[in-house]
């Protein structure tokens, strides 16, 4: 076990300084993701400009994987539209879950999570924050959990 | 004149730790600190023998067949729980009743001794400290009589407000229910004297003691408690095999709580006479091979001595708590005067589960999370710790090798 590959460099940045954290003065959607057994939670709020995801911000408490990978994200999907980040969607699921297919390029610093894989444990925190985003995008109510 | 404990030889470590085979194996390269026995401690190979001997050579149904091996199976079962009863200072044989764990134990106390005792109104008084399983069941109990659960205040060192229990106790209150060791915190709570106020007033008392047994001597008859709860596992026995102690008395009042094969003895369709105690609660055909285990889980136990093993881990508890507090921003969770050897902590700036893999990189083996007791974790203000558990086979070197994991997890993390 390589601990560098799991806490690389720019995971540990943005679990110390996450990115969009906070809340947006209007939101037009939001959810919630609660993993209970680990204590990880977090408060997604997006502002759409047609079908385009103009701004987000999330807010909340977790590992450095769930911090990191909602901070990642929320620069990755940011002007992105709603086709687009249901493609990285699948990217990152692919990323984390599948041993052996190379990341796909389209991913970009969100490559960072990919030593996630080789802890299985590991893979509910970084996708919280994803599985939250598809929650507020389909105006779910109910939090989100990936345990 | 030294007092019988101080006279006691030291434990010998080294040869303790022979007798766990498990604790030979290396994890991610390193030599396997387990730290983490207050989930589930490993067993000794006196008891993996004591099961495969039971598999290998002495295997049948108990209680029925007139054949040798039925007949030894059935010895051995029942012998398990005549060395039960002398561990825990029973009176009887019929006061020990086999079940999956503590959390049927309890479970079967809720369904059988509770529902049909409580009603509306009543009260069922708990702490804040206990496991779910000493939480969940009673809120079920709860919704099926109307009953009130009403749940004793701790402070800030994970001690229970004795003051406010005993107010708590009043004419409605009809059960107590509380964990005799903490298992997210380790406080151990004054059972004797909670036990006592509460049978000064006809109230009924139960004690999960899951935490206890492994680290203390328990005698149910100087504890004066109803019922008594603990699991096999948590004491370097078998997983899937628990005790419920409970009083004869109390017992011979309560309906059986699963009907099947075992607990009668005749059945017909015009009614069924049910079996005598303690089979009358052990419905279909038992864990035969966990009681054996737990059996020789006790032998083991009593062979390294309680007070030995008590001493040691006290040992361990000091020195890893001074450790442990040289740590920059690392914070104790759970800081009673009286605490069995386990330690719950916070570290700023480093999320317990980036801690638990981390440490798990270094081959040390903790507990992190909410401890099933989330009730705890929220008089704290924190979603998880990290738990470090000692028992009998831990050293300092290994409280040392967990400080220096919190130390590079700290270094990389924050």
């Amino acid at each position: 076990m390589d601990l560098a590959e799991l806490y690389r460099d720019v995971i540990v940045d943005h679990n110390r300084s996450p990115r969009n954290f906070g809340r947006l003065d209007r939101a037009d959607r939001e959810a919630r993701g609660d993993n209970p057994l680990c204590g990880d939670q977090l408060v997604l709020q997006l502002q759409l400009d047609g079908d385009r995801v103009s701004d987000l911000r999330f807010e909340g408490h977790g590992c450095a994987i769930s911090t990191a990978s909602a901070s990642l994200m929320s620069e990755a999907v940011k002007g992105r539209t709603l086709a687009e980040v249901r493609a990285l969607f699948g990217d990152v699921h692919r990323m984390l879950t599948q041993q052996d297919e190379a990341p796909s390029p389209a991913l970009g610093k969100l490559a960072a999570l990919g030593g996630v894989r080789a802890y299985p444990a590991r893979v509910k925190c970084a996708s919280l924050c994803w599985h939250t985003l598809n929650a507020a995008l389909a105006g779910e109510r109910e939090p989100v959990t990936t345990e | 004149m030294a007092t019988a404990a101080e006279s006691l030889s030291p434990l010998d470590v080294g040869r303790v730790r022979a007798d766990f085979p498990i604790l030979a194996r290396r994890v991610n390269g390193r030599p396997l600190a387990f730290l983490d026995s207050a989930a589930s401690a490993q067993r000794p190979a006196a008891v993996i023998d004591a099961v495969t001997d039971y598999e290998r050579r002495h295997h049948a149904n108990v209680h029925r067949g007139v054949h040798t091996l039925s007949q030894e199976a059935t010895a051995l079962y029942e012998g398990a729980r005549e060395r039960v009863r002398r561990f825990i200072n029973a009176a009887s044989t019929r006061e020990i009743i086999f079940v999956r764990g503590t959390t049927e134990a309890i479970n079967l106390v809720a369904q059988s001794w509770g529902r049909p005792r409580l009603s509306a109104g009543d009260e069922i008084v708990i702490t804040w400290l206990e496991h779910h399983a000493n939480i969940v069941p009673w809120q079920l109990l709860c919704g099926q009589t109307g009953a009130v659960l009403r749940v004793v205040p701790i402070d800030r060192r994970g001690v229970v407000d004795e003051a406010a229990y005993r107010a708590m106790l009043g004419p409605r209150t009809k059960l107590v229910a509380f964990s005799h060791v903490s298992n997210a915190l380790g406080t151990v709570l004054p059972a004797r004297e909670m036990v006592a106020a509460a049978r000064g007033r006809g109230i009924a008392t139960l004690l999960d003691g899951a935490q206890a047994v492994p680290h203390q001597r328990v005698d149910v008859r100087d504890l004066g408690c109803d019922f008594y709860a603990f699991s096999g596992h948590k004491m370097y026995g078998p997983t899937g095999i628990g005790v419920l102690y409970a009083r004869e008395a109390v017992l011979e009042a309560m309906p059986p709580w699963q009907g099947g094969g075992d607990m009668i003895l005749a059945v017909s369709f015009d009614g069924t006479t049910y079996n005598a105690l303690p089979w009358r609660f052990e419905a279909g055909t038992p864990n035969i091979a966990g009681a054996v285990g737990l059996g020789a889980a006790i032998d083991y136990i009593e062979g390294v001595g309680l007070a030995r093993i008590a001493r040691h881990e006290q040992e361990l508890l000091d020195y890893a708590t001074a450790r442990l507090q040289e740590l920059p921003g690392l914070e104790l969770v759970g800081t009673a005067p009286d605490k069995a050897s386990l330690v719950s902590f916070t570290v700023d700036g480093v999320h317990p589960h980036d801690l638990g893999t981390v440490l798990d990189a270094e081959g040390v083996a903790v507990r992190t999370g909410h401890h099933c007791a989330m009730p705890v974790m929220e008089v704290f203000g924190v979603p998880a710790t990290t738990r470090a558990s000692f028992a009998l086979y831990n050293t300092r070197d290994e409280v040392d090798t967990l400080c220096a994991g919190v130390r590079h997890a700290i270094g990389m993390l924050r």
